[in-house]
């Protein structure tokens, strides 16, 4: 999200309060978000692509959507409008290809209306194929989640994303052999897919609740959301979005607490977190900096940039959210000032962490203390946190360095609670000492903080050597 | 007594209150803008720098156009680029100051900071007869244009110089091209008072010289000069924590050596008389004066000498024969008849030590070009510095 778009959004959202009847507010939240995913999409080498994937990211919310729809529950009026919108409004932009670049809200020249519409009407035939195929049976659900997860799989590991390229150059008639992963940079899939395995998941356990397709629709693609989180529960989502008619279109305790939260993100993410960008360590300088002191103050600034740079986003995806009256969950709560690793990362990218929480490591710590013969405690904790750490890791992209930045952070946390536990009862007793309790803290705070940034020599470096390499010269070693 | 209830929301938040929030920021907006083009700071917050503080002084002036592999960027203030530089550090007792003024060839183009030609120079370890170090300061500067260089020798020379070496070639005295530079052009206030006090001949209401008008002496009108003066102090750490200032490629298109059959410089598409109409001796005698008691070497930079397809029309790229045998005689003249110091270098270098122009040399070029140039320092300062 550029400058621009931020601005442009807010500008939207005086419009949106001022002269939106209430109850076209969840209709007007679901037409710019379906705009604003190709709005806000970077334009693609292969041709057409960058049209055709926000298009299938329509189309898996809505077949979502439908197999997650209880028995009970028909396809109703509502419904039925909002799948015509969304077609309309993939065929509305399509048609701006006749006008001159700077009226086309699409990344690159869309393809024409005639064959939009006809991929449209064969993926509406799938749909109501698969559906009908489909819906109801045991499996279907646990299917579409491997599916997903074998797409993100794709997407986000080097070699596959360069294969699916390489496929999708040959049926574009361009060159196979110039396929980069950036070719299918899919904008937001990461996000979009951990909203979908949501709901997925929470139709197999049976307690998501009756939804229409708007709401699904416009929490999967919710346009402040949509490039960078955070990653909200639907069910809280749509307790707002049900009440945008009865909000005030001009209340300005709404717009003061958007505008400032925008307002603030706009500093974070672009005037501290740009210019630290400046000399934070990356790919360039790992191997140039000369003395340790130079190498830590860069991956000091590295910290403090990704820090500045995701929660500015976040500031400014909760704010226009709160403009628009959805109010979205918080992603970060002063991290760097933990005390331990847990509490670190019951901060961190909150709504990531809450997801896998819920999703991988609860479930599993439950099935391996459920296991025949019963695991040693500590056994199930650090299989859990072990999983729950690299399944975060790789949720950034499939590789060695995001691995071993998930382990780093699963030992760790492994560590810290077998140190909790051993020093529970003197560290109860610290009570009676404020000042060695307080000293306490802040040497766990430290002590965190500089595990927490050794761990982004993994995180911001391509290539294990590379990582290797840095953290060695930190320390004084190698060359 | 009672309590005080704490104000609601609704209280809190009002549009009445939110406007007046609002009309008091832009007030203080258009009030910090207006004091910023009254009292024009840039200048003083350009002697605003880590540099020789936090971070070591750039060995020579930022240039570059990648800041995120070169560590380095192009700005327009003197005051900016020259506090960067190790020249604005205190002058030692024992040091004997010697600025080198000329174009990218100077600067060092492809040349880390260690094999420049004020390195080599360095390297040479020169001492004065009454054991003053001579310390060399690069203070070339990438575009040729002899304004550009005497608007940097006339700003170096409140560091206290004892001697300001000036390497120049053809390329930086046509006329058209003095106040082609950047750097020229966003400095108008200095470069008019220079046109005046020396009588340049050259046009200080040239539309080239860019003035500002009240809105663009404000802080929004100049957002990208504050900028710039930030991610120069920016970039400091990361030349301090490297070492590199240059976006070095791995490999450069060299020097060309085939020609087309093309005598033609600037305006001239065939050979014909040089004089100082075209050319802006005017300049370099300005330079000359400005620098008063303290000497100034002239050099005439070495150049590349083509043997390839049409070497009998153009000695390279950028010169004709006929143009650049011209301007040697008439440098040479001008330097006798002026008195200047004067050194002609343009062959100092073998030819296989030019790089990717004409007038970029290898580090063993720098080495040569400081060989043919040490014998005349050390003249220079075995007079104290006096001709």
């Amino acid at each position: 999200m550029t400058l621009t778009h931020v601005v442009v959004a807010a500008a939207l959202s005086a419009v949106y309060g001022w002269l939106a009847p209430g109850r076209a507010r969840g209709w007007i939240l679901l037409i710019l978000s379906l705009v604003a995913v190709y709005w806000l999409s970077p334009p693609l080498t292969i041709y057409y692509l960058d049209f055709l994937l926000p298009i299938f990211a329509i189309f898996l919310a809505i077949l979502i959507w439908r197999l997650t729809l209880p028995p009970d529950r028909s396809i109703g009026r509502d419904d039925w409008i909002a799948l015509g919108a969304a077609g309309l409004v993939i065929l509305a932009l399509s048609a701006t290809r006749y006008l001159a670049p700077a009226f086309r809200p699409t990344p690159s020249r869309p393809p024409d209306v005639i064959p939009v519409a006809a991929l449209l009407v064969t993926l509406g035939a799938l749909a109501i194929g698969s559906w009908r195929l489909l819906g109801g049976r045991r499996g279907t659900l646990l299917g579409l989640i491997i599916a997903i997860i074998g797409l993100f799989i794709v997407l986000k590991t080097e070699p596959l994303a360069v294969a699916l390229s390489s496929l999708l150059r040959s049926f574009s008639g361009q060159n196979p052999a110039l396929a980069r992963a950036s070719d299918v940079a899919w904008m937001g899939f990461s996000y979009m897919a951990f909203r979908l395995i949501h709901i997925l998941r929470d139709r197999q356990s049976g307690v998501l609740p009756s939804l229409s397709l708007r709401e699904v629709l416009t929490y999967v693609l919710f346009f402040p959301a949509v490039t960078a989180g955070p990653i909200d529960r639907v069910e809280r989502f749509s307790r707002d979005y049900r009440a945008l008619p009865e909000m005030r279109g001009l209340d300005a305790r709404r717009f003061a607490q958007g505008g400032l939260r925008i307002a603030v993100g706009i500093f974070k993410k672009f005037v501290v977190a740009d210019t630290l960008a400046l000399v934070a360590l990356n790919a360039v300088n790992a191997g140039q900096f000369t003395t340790p002191g130079a190498g830590w103050w860069m991956l000091y600034a590295y910290a403090f940039r990704l820090y500045f740079d995701f929660g500015g986003y976040t500031d400014i995806a909760i704010g226009l959210g709160i403009l628009y009256g959805i109010w979205l969950p918080e992603n970060f709560n002063r991290p760097y000032l933990k005390p331990n690793l847990a509490a670190f990362w019951q901060s961190w990218h909150m709504t990531l962490s809450n997801w896998v929480r819920f999703y991988v490591f609860s479930p599993f710590s439950r099935w391996l203390l459920t296991r025949k013969p019963p695991l040693a405690p500590y056994l199930v904790v650090f299989a859990s946190q072990m999983a729950t750490m690299i399944i975060i890791g790789l949720w950034h992209g499939v590789s060695w360095t995001f691995l071993i930045w998930g382990i780093w952070h699963g030992a760790g946390l492994f560590i810290h609670k077998v140190w909790s536990d051993r020093t529970r009862h003197w560290y109860l007793g610290l009570r009676e000492k404020p000042r060695l309790k307080q000293a306490w803290t802040v040497a766990g705070t430290a002590i965190t903080f500089q595990y927490v940034v050794l761990g982004w020599v993994w995180f911001a470096l391509p290539d294990v050597q590379t990582a290797w390499a840095v953290f060695l010269k930190l320390f004084g070693a190698g060359r | 007594m009672t309590t005080q209830e704490p104000p609601t929301a609704s209280e809190l938040y009002t549009w009445r209150k939110g406007g007046r929030i609002l009309l008091k920021a832009l007030i203080l907006f258009l009030a910090l803008n207006v004091a910023f083009a009254v009292l024009t700071p840039l200048p003083l917050l350009g002697r605003l720098s880590w540099y020789n503080i936090l971070v070591p002084g750039r060995e020579r002036l930022p240039y570059g156009e990648n800041l995120s592999r070169a560590y380095n960027l192009s700005l327009n203030s003197l005051e900016a680029m020259f506090a960067s530089h190790e020249i604005s550090q205190p002058k030692a007792p024992d040091e004997f100051r010697v600025l080198l003024v000329g174009d990218s060839a100077t600067w060092g183009m492809l040349l880390p900071p260690a094999d420049t030609l004020a390195a080599a120079l360095n390297a040479a370890g020169y001492t004065t007869a009454d054991g003053r170090r001579a310390r060399f300061y690069n203070l070339g500067y990438p575009i040729m244009s002899l304004t550009k260089d005497l608007l940097l020798l006339d700003y170096a020379l409140q560091y206290q110089p004892d001697l300001i070496v000036w390497l120049v070639t053809l390329e930086s005295f046509p006329r058209d091209k003095q106040l082609f530079p950047p750097l020229v052009q966003r400095n108008p206030d200095r470069v008019r008072a220079l046109i005046a006090d020396y009588a340049l001949d050259l046009d200080p209401g040239d539309p080239q010289l860019f003035t500002p008008d009240f809105w663009g002496q404000t802080i929004v009108g100049r957002r990208r000069d504050l900028a710039d003066w930030l991610r120069l102090q920016m970039a400091g750490l990361l030349w301090g924590a490297t070492g590199i200032d240059q976006d070095y490629p791995e490999a450069y298109t060299p020097r060309q050596e085939d020609f087309e059959e093309d005598r033609s410089f600037h305006q001239f598409a065939e050979p014909q008389p040089l004089t100082e109409r075209e050319l802006a001796f005017d300049v370099l005698r300005a330079g000359v004066a400005r620098a008063g008691n303290v000497p100034v070497l002239l050099v005439n930079e070495p150049m590349f000498v083509s043997a390839g397809q049409n070497s009998d029309l153009r000695y390279n790229f950028f010169y004709p024969r006929w143009a650049y045998d011209a301007y040697r005689d008439l440098l040479r003249q001008r330097a006798d008849a002026e008195g200047w110091l004067f050194l002609d270098l343009w062959g100092a270098i073998d030819m296989d030590q030019f790089t990717d122009s004409a007038v970029h040399y290898t580090p063993e070029g720098a080495r040569q070009l400081a060989e043919a140039l040490g014998p005349a320092i050390v003249n220079l300062m075995s007079q104290g510095g006096q001709p």
